[in-house]
């Protein structure tokens, strides 16, 4: 490879104040969110405020890490750094506890025909520059998540 | 009715690809288009409204026009519809008399327009960025296969939004895109992220266009008839795809469109003709149903049954659209400019004699939404 010729790396994203339980939580394998202590309801993405009720009596919890497939693209024009990896899937997930967050899938072809919508998936962290971000893939068949996650 | 007109409409000379135009001259070229259609001059301008970049000081300033009245909202590409709104109630308010409102982009050659640049630690730069995201291509489409999924709209039905708007192109001899295409044409075109095929994406070109606004009292003072702005309204939703509350619909189309058809007195039975910004093909189906004009799952079959096109009960997108007119990047002001041209019964593609015409405008991927009511008459 000719050294004049750089390649991109992929956006490594900065966490803040706020945001950084949740890098905290992917470091250790965990999927922490936040979730509103007066009305009981979860939330993603970080912040100091319950989007549902407007409390910021707020706090952190961790995520079973379930999840089902909500939506996606097969992307056939590379972001700077997924030169090699298109055509790739850009998802969009249901977490177990309800709130959504974009991700990668990770451990299936990304095709129409193995990306079906609903289909159970389970996080996954892979590690990008100095912070570790969640991917999701197959969800562990048989036995109920909590064991297999053990 | 809002007490309000548009009493100037004109877009640049050419849309396309301009290299020979900067952002900032293509805002001046359509100001001064657009003033020359009011029978006006600069000197007539007290209020300036358009997004940054260059901003309504920048625009002013190179037009010799010292405002005293701005806006710089900048909320994408339906911003021009939230500005004609924002001059509705300057006028009202007398802030203002004669506002301005100029679009310029440069959106093929990039000719001063500077880049695009990720902050990497803002909510979408640290929750979307990271998963390969690379503009609307990869996220504004996302929402789709759940929208085909719970409702059964077929890759058919969604390329058929490509081919209806071509239709509408082909009778206009300003449209980028003119051939008639066939659903084969399009699913057979290039992915560009799946279930989208290249034909079913918008054209990116350079043009620009401006709009004159004044009050209704003024309606007789300019050469063209006046187009009576009845109703406006705007809204917000999600700065991220990935938190659009419900992915088969947009509520910032739907409260805006509420809005303005509430100030307007309106119902969709009164609509004559409609714009709906589509920078994808899903978009129109997502916002025919916003407005009620048909019920949740019924727009695709109502396109492709021929109801949108030349011919149909509801003529949508008549200049071609962001998929086969032109898309500068902020589509929103040539929407505007459409509408004004079917009242005014000068399109090209000219339906009818449309008394009322609906426009609605999308910005960012359904991140906010403008929605105005157009009218032939003062209600």
């Amino acid at each position: 490879m000719p050294a004049s010729k750089p390649v991109p790396a992929k956006p490594v994203p900065v966490p803040t104040p706020e945001t950084q339980p949740f890098y905290d939580g992917c470091a250790a394998g965990e999927l922490r969110i936040q979730r509103c202590t007066a009305c009981a309801r979860p939330y993603f993405y970080p912040r100091p405020v319950c989007p549902h009720c407007g409390s910021a009596r707020v706090e952190w919890f961790t995520a079973s890490g379930d999840a089902t497939l909500y939506s996606y693209v097969i992307n056939h024009r590379p972001a700077p750094g997924f030169e090699a990896e298109a055509p790739y899937a850009i998802a969009v997930v249901e977490l177990a506890e309800g709130p959504r967050m974009m991700t990668s899938i990770a451990g299936l072809p990304h095709t129409p025909e193995a990306l079906e919508l609903d289909m159970p998936l389970r996080v996954r962290f892979e590690q990008r520059g100095d912070v570790t971000i969640p991917v999701f893939g197959p969800a562990p068949s048989g036995a109920d998540s909590a064991g297999a996650a053990a | 009715m809002t007490g309000v007109i548009i009493a100037g409409a004109a877009e640049t000379d050419e849309l396309g690809k301009l290299p020979g135009h900067s952002t900032l001259n293509l805002h001046i070229e359509g100001a001064l288009n657009a003033l020359a259609d009011a029978g006006l001059t600069t000197r007539d301008v007290d209020g300036v409204a358009t997004v940054a970049n260059p901003g309504p000081v920048q625009v002013a300033h190179a037009l010799g026009i010292t405002p005293t009245w701005l806006d710089g909202t900048g909320v994408g590409g339906t911003s021009f519809l939230l500005h004609v709104r924002h001059a509705v109630a300057a006028i009202k308010a007398g802030h203002a008399k004669t506002i301005l409102i100029t679009h310029g982009e440069s959106g093929r050659s990039r000719v001063g327009a500077g880049g695009f640049r990720m902050n990497l630690s803002s909510p979408p730069g640290q929750f979307e960025a990271p998963y390969g995201t690379l503009g609307p291509t990869t996220t504004f489409t996302i929402p789709a296969l759940r929208y085909m999924k719970d409702y059964g709209l077929t890759h058919e039905q969604l390329a058929y939004v490509a081919v209806a708007q071509r239709k509408w192109a082909a009778r206009n001899p300003r449209a980028m895109f003119r051939e008639e295409i066939t659903v084969e044409d399009v699913l057979a075109s290039r992915m560009v992220a799946y279930p989208f095929h290249l034909l079913e994406c918008c054209l990116v070109t350079d043009g620009g266009g401006a709009l004159v606004v004044t009050a209704a009292d003024r309606a007789g003072d300019f050469p063209k008839p006046p187009v009576h702005v009845l109703g406006t309204g705007e809204a917000s939703e999600t700065p991220m795809i990935s938190q659009m509350t419900d992915f088969t619909e947009s509520q910032a189309f739907r409260l805006a469109g509420q809005s303005a058809f509430a100030e307007a007195g309106i119902t969709t039975a009164d609509v004559d003709h409609l714009m709906i910004y589509d920078a994808f093909a899903h978009v129109p189906i997502y916002g025919l149903e916003a407005l009620g004009f048909v019920k949740k799952g019924e727009a695709g079959p109502f396109i492709a049954d021929g109801n949108t096109e030349p011919g149909g009960s509801l003529p949508l997108n008549t200049n071609g659209g962001g998929l086969s007119y032109t898309h500068t990047g902020m589509y929103g002001m040539f929407a505007i400019q459409e509408g004004v041209r079917q009242i005014r019964g000068e399109a090209p593609a000219q339906a009818g004699e449309p008394a009322i015409s609906v426009v609605l405008g999308n910005g960012g991927m359904f991140a906010t939404s403008g929605v105005l009511v157009l009218g032939r008459q003062p209600r």
